[in-house]
């Protein structure tokens, strides 16, 4: 088991190397330099850009600049989904850094939810934590908790990506270990099951695909088969999401990703689960074109 | 899984038929499917026609937020949780301004972007999904 918390910490610690260009219209009063961030994989993008914000403002007057929003090739990105499921999904197969640019103006309403404050990004994961427990647990663990747990949860994710760019390596070295013991000091008892069962109720998981229109596959499915045999990752796919797999001895079209890898469809569903879910407790599936090249 | 004879069809057609709003189950519109869960269902890939079909969804008051008199409606699957706040607040007469909050199993509030047809099958029950609205957050 100790080698599985390397793996916790490894996902925990994920980071992407960042260029934010403000936007070519976004007027200035003089030139807007861009700006590099190392993104923490498991964060949402509004969290982790107060300095972007403050970088680009400065150069930009008051009456100019709105609400913040980003957008990648032409597309908004959704700040209420993790960065890491946004990079994999929609850029994991371009050259580094990742190439954001940053708007401050015509915020696309249609395509994006307004994120008004931190309070905002707060609702919106504990409200996925709680999701996540009413597949995993009937709610139970989640419910059974204080609200200083919820909170402890929460204030683990945010500590992390407010101290990441501190120079003192040492100092900020032994805070991110905190915040990654604090976050899994509660965390863990959301990945517990009852010693009987071979895993949670149902897996919280959801599929996403760029070439659709619906946001998301989420459906109920369980880790373990009638007969007791553990479920894989590709018995998920076969069952919620066939067009994603090879067909047999066809090419592959499609890669799965978590995390910025493709884990082997043999891996039991379970273990990804307690292992590769994102700190919202879901597990994150990007399927993307095989790149060509 | 038996579904009830609806009885809560007293709103004039009229006032059902608002705008893009979801519709008032009948008993022809009232015969979701159950549920699908991987012990059951295996290899079941959802063909495309299925999305067209409508789910039903009850909903309820928290609070002193104001009752609606037709609980039962018969929504699109691709509906939003946004979609149907935009419906509810429009109902209730509620100005543009008020927020209004929609929670399933009285526990979690589902993004705005979220389809209904995907809460209905992780969280539908007896052939319906529940949610609970509110115009405060009642459920942290």
């Amino acid at each position: 088991m100790t080698d599985d918390k390397d793996v916790l910490r490894d996902v925990w610690f994920g980071r992407i190397p960042t260029c934010f260009t403000l936007y070519q219209d976004e007027i200035t009063e003089r030139e807007a330099e861009p700006y590099y961030l190392l993104l923490p994989r498991v964060s949402y993008l509004t969290l982790v850009t107060d300095k972007v914000k403050k970088h680009f403002q400065k150069v930009m007057r008051q009456e100019d600049i709105s609400e913040i929003w980003f957008e990648y090739e032409g597309t908004p990105l959704k700040w209420h989904y993790p960065i890491g499921l946004l990079f994999d999904l929609l850029a994991s197969s371009s050259a580094l850094p990742w190439n954001i640019t940053v708007h401050f103006k015509s915020f696309p309403e249609k395509d994006l939810l307004h994120c008004p404050s931190k309070d905002a990004i707060e609702a919106h994961f504990m409200s996925c934590v709680k999701e996540a427990d009413a597949l995993k647990h009937k709610s139970q663990v989640i419910n059974e908790m204080q609200k200083k747990d919820h909170k402890q949860l929460w204030m683990g994710l945010q500590n992390v990506v407010s101290t990441w760019s501190s120079q003192e390596i040492e100092t900020t070295q032994r805070v991110k270990q905190d915040r990654f013991d604090q976050f899994w000091a509660i965390n863990r008892k959301l990945m517990e099951y009852p010693a009987e069962e071979n895993g949670f109720r149902y897996i919280p998981f959801r599929i996403y695909q760029t070439t659709t229109e619906r946001p998301f596959i989420q459906k109920l499915f369980r880790p373990v088969a009638a007969d007791g045999q553990l479920h894989t990752l590709g018995d998920l796919l076969k069952e919620v999401c066939p067009s994603a797999l090879a067909p047999e001895d066809g090419e592959k079209k499609n890669q799965v990703m978590i995390h910025g890898i493709e884990p082997m469809l043999e891996t039991p569903l379970q273990w990804l689960s307690e292992h590769l879910s994102y700190p919202d407790n879901f597990l994150h599936i990007s399927i993307i074109p095989q790149p060509t090249d | 899984m038996a579904e009830e004879p609806e009885s809560a069809l007293q709103l004039s057609p009229s006032t059902a038929a608002d705008g893009e709003g979801p519709t008032e189950v009948s008993p022809e519109t009232a015969t979701p499917e159950p549920p699908s869960s991987a012990a059951v269902s295996p290899g079941t890939e959802e063909p495309a026609g299925d999305t067209k079909k409508k789910i039903d969804i009850l909903l309820k008051a928290v609070g002193d937020t104001p009752i609606m008199k037709t609980k039962k409606w018969a929504v699109e699957r691709t509906r939003t949780i946004q979609g149907l706040i935009d419906f509810i607040k429009k109902f209730l007469k509620l100005v543009a301004s008020e927020q209004l909050f929609i929670y399933v199993n009285q526990s979690f509030a589902p993004s705005p972007d979220q389809e209904v047809g995907t809460l209905y099958e992780c969280f539908g029950s007896d052939g319906k999904l529940v949610l609970h609205y509110c115009k405060s957050q009642a459920w942290g």
